[in-house]
C-alpha cells in the first residue's frame, strides 16, 4: 500500500493548506452573509428550516462573528425581540468560537477528501508535476465541483426557498459526475465523436434541470444573495487553485526523494 | 505504469496501482459525502456553514 499511503500523505497535507485557506476566506466573504440571512430567517418564524443556530444571543452572534458586516452593503433588520421556538433541532456548535472552530474543521476534513479525490484521479492521467499544472487540475475541480452543480443550484442561503433535500443532492451528484467524465473525456481523449459526447454529457443535467421549489418567494433581499453566490464562487476558486498548487509541489519533492530512494528501498 | 513520468508509487504493478488510487478517491468522496451530504442532524449542524460556503444541498 506504498501508493496509497503517498496519495493519503500529499492529500492530508494539502488538503489543510487549502482548507484553513478556505475557513480564512470563509470568515470574511461568506460567512456574515450567512449570519445576516440568519436574521432573516428569525424574523420570518424559521420555516422549512431545520438546522439549530443558536436562539440566544442573536445580538452576540453578529457583532462577533462578523467582523466584516460593515462592508457589506445591505442592511439586516434588528433581530426580533421574540425568536421562533426553536424546534428539536439536535445538537449544534454554540455562534462565535465554537460554530467558527466547527467551520474550520468541516473545511479541513472535506480539503483532505477533495485533495484525495484529485490526487487519485490526476495519477491516472500521469499526476500532477508542478504547480502550474496543480493549477489546472484545481480549475477543472472548479468547474466540477462548484461551477456545474452551481448553475442549476445557485449557493443558497439559510431561509431560501429550495426544493426538496434528496432530489437536489441527487441532482448535485449526478451533475459533478457528469462534468467530471465530460472534461476527463475532452482532455485525455482524442476523438471527436468522444468529445461531442462529452459536451452532451456536461449539458445534459442542465437541461434535464435541477429541482427547484413552488415558490422563489423569500425574505432575503436579492442584493443579500447575489454578494454570496459571488462570495462562494470565487472563494471556492481560490479553495481549488490553491489545493492543485500545494499538490504539485508537494507531489513534486515526494517524487524527487522517491526516485532517489527507490534503490535502497527495492 | 507510465514510463515517461516520475510515478508516487514506483514499484507497483499496474493492477494494484489501480486499485490504491480507486481506493484512495473512494475514501475522499466518503469523507466529501459524509461531511457535506449526511442527513444526521448533529454533522448537518456542525458543518453548516461550511455547506452553504460549498454551495451543498441543504435544508
Amino acid at each position: 500500500m506504498n501508493l496509497f499511503r503517498n496519495v493519503v500523505f500529499i492529500a492530508a497535507i494539502a488538503g489543510l493548506v487549502a482548507g484553513i485557506a478556505l475557513a480564512c476566506m470563509q470568515a470574511y466573504a461568506t460567512v456574515p452573509l450567512i449570519l445576516k440571512a440568519e436574521v432573516y430567517e428569525k424574523a420570518g418564524g424559521g420555516h422549512h428550516h431545520d438546522h439549530a443556530a443558536a436562539t440566544a444571543t442573536n445580538n452576540n452572534a453578529m457583532s462577533s462573528a462578523a467582523p466584516a458586516d460593515n462592508a457589506m452593503s445591505s442592511a439586516a433588520p434588528a433581530p426580533t425581540e421574540a425568536a421562533a421556538p426553536a424546534e428539536d433541532e439536535g445538537w449544534a456548535p454554540a455562534d462565535g468560537l465554537e460554530r467558527f472552530a466547527f467551520n474550520v474543521v468541516a473545511n479541513i476534513v472535506t480539503g483532505i477528501g477533495f485533495a484525495l479525490i484529485l490526487v487519485a484521479v490526476s495519477e491516472f492521467a500521469g499526476g500532477i508535476g508542478n504547480w502550474r499544472q496543480g493549477v489546472f487540475w484545481g480549475l477543472a475541480g472548479f468547474a466540477v465541483f462548484t461551477l456545474a452543480p452551481g448553475l442549476g443550484l445557485p449557493p443558497e442561503l439559510p431561509a431560501m426557498p429550495a426544493a426538496e433535500l434528496l432530489p437536489r443532492q441527487i441532482w448535485w451528484i449526478s451533475t459533478v459526475a457528469a462534468t467530471a467524465v465530460g472534461l476527463g473525456l475532452i482532455a485525455f481523449r482524442k476523438s471527436l465523436t468522444l468529445a461531442i459526447l462529452a459536451v452532451v454529457l456536461i449539458v445534459a443535467p442542465h437541461v434535464v434541470g435541477a429541482p427547484q421549489p413552488d415558490s422563489f418567494e423569500t425574505a432575503i433581499p436579492e442584493g443579500l444573495h447575489h454578494q454570496f453566490v459571488v462570495a462562494v464562487t470565487l472563494t471556492d476558486l481560490v479553495f481549488w487553485l490553491v489545493l492543485g498548487a500545494v499538490v504539485g509541489v508537494v507531489r513534486g519533492r515526494f517524487t524527487g526523494t522517491a526516485t532517489s530512494l527507490r534503490g535502497s528501498f527495492a | 505504469m507510465n514510463t515517461a513520468s516520475v510515478s508516487l508509487g514506483a514499484s507497483v504493478s499496474s493492477q494494484s496501482r489501480i486499485m490504491q488510487l480507486a481506493l484512495a478517491a473512494l475514501l475522499g468522496i466518503f469523507v466529501v459525502g459524509f461531511v457535506g451530504f449526511s442527513h444526521i442532524d448533529a454533522v448537518h449542524n456542525a458543518a453548516h456553514d461550511y455547506r452553504h460556503s460549498m454551495a451543498f444541498p441543504c435544508h
